[in-house]
């Protein structure tokens, strides 16, 4: 318990993982918390790929958790711009009432 | 080694609450702010853990502009004032389960993943790119970053551009009644579309069209 190690972290990622997960499946209020739990699965991915730099010794998993950083700040941005054209259009972001692909 | 034990517990748990906290929490404005917590109890967790520079980008780059686009946009769509419909309006509860199952399941698929792995003996000795203690944090990452990297380096700066130019296409309109500068048919207007010369006869006047 008081030594802490690899596994503490990486039990760390897999728990926000986790709830990243299932903020997406028991969402039913708007899009903007399912990107949320999105940016909370990268998270945890992050802190799996430092965990396992600092414990392993290696430098690469903090160069590509830099990358990870860059592509969820892009995905952030243009999720962001999708979800305001469709409020324009539809005036709804509710989960529940995007159902145009649905037939 | 128990002030290091003490600090992980204590973020760790601020930030598994408030991850939970941004699922649960019934006001879109509170669950970015409980994003907000998440990440700084992270970066806290990998100032520790000696990842310096990610733990201050990471600061800079999701608390700074991440979670401010994500409260611009929320407060922007209005979807704070949706909050009383948005539990008692259907009750149609039918995904809770299968989701908790799922969900369930792919943790301790995870638990099983962590506890069953072992290293590989000659690991630490087969890999190139060690952290050399003498050099700071940041050094190391600057080292390889500009030359082992460089291509995946100038790809994500790539997807940054292209990142804004999407956002800034999807998002533009054009909206009708509102006067607006237009260089394009201020520079291509010409003398003929302006002025008129017309020769005027003596003791006839001006015919004027309008």
């Amino acid at each position: 318990m008081i030594d802490i190690g690899l596994g503490h972290y990486l039990t760390l990622g897999a728990i926000i993982f986790t709830i990243g997960i299932v903020g997406i499946f028991l969402n039913r209020k708007n899009i903007i918390v399912i990107l949320m739990s999105i940016e909370l699965i990268l998270l945890a991915v992050n802190i799996n790929l430092v965990a396992f730099s600092i414990f392993l010794n290696d430098i690469t998993g903090q160069i590509f958790t830099l990358f990870i950083l860059t592509v969820a700040a892009a995905e952030a941005a243009i999720g962001l711009a999708i979800i305001v054209v469709y409020y324009r259009n539809s005036s709804t972001i509710r989960v529940e009432e995007i159902n145009s692909l649905k037939g | 080694m128990l002030a290091h034990a003490i600090f992980f517990y204590i973020f760790s748990l601020i930030a598994i609450v408030s991850a939970i906290m941004v699922t649960v929490s019934k006001n879109t404005v509170h669950s970015v702010f409980f994003l907000i917590l998440d990440f700084i109890s992270i970066s806290c967790l990998f100032i520790m853990i000696g990842a310096e520079f990610l733990g201050m980008i990471m600061l800079i780059i999701y608390v700074g502009a991440v979670a401010v686009l994500f409260l611009f946009v929320v407060m922007m769509l209005n979807v704070a004032q949706q909050k009383n419909q948005w539990f008692s309006a259907r009750e149609s509860s039918k995904h809770i389960p299968v989701g908790l199952i799922i969900s369930t399941i792919i943790f301790f698929e995870l638990i099983i993943v962590i506890g069953g792995w072992k290293y590989k003996p000659d690991l630490v000795s087969s890999m190139s790119l060690n952290i050399d203690s003498g050099i700071s944090n940041t050094h190391a990452i600057g080292y390889v970053v500009y030359t082992d990297y460089i291509h995946i380096f100038q790809l994500s700066g790539m997807i940054l551009l292209v990142a804004m130019i999407g956002a800034i296409v999807l998002t533009f309109r054009k909206r009708s009644g509102v006067k607006r500068q237009s260089y394009f048919s201020q520079i291509s207007r010409e003398r003929t579309d302006g002025v008129e010369l017309i020769d005027v006869p003596s003791n006839q006047g001006v015919k004027s069209d309008d």
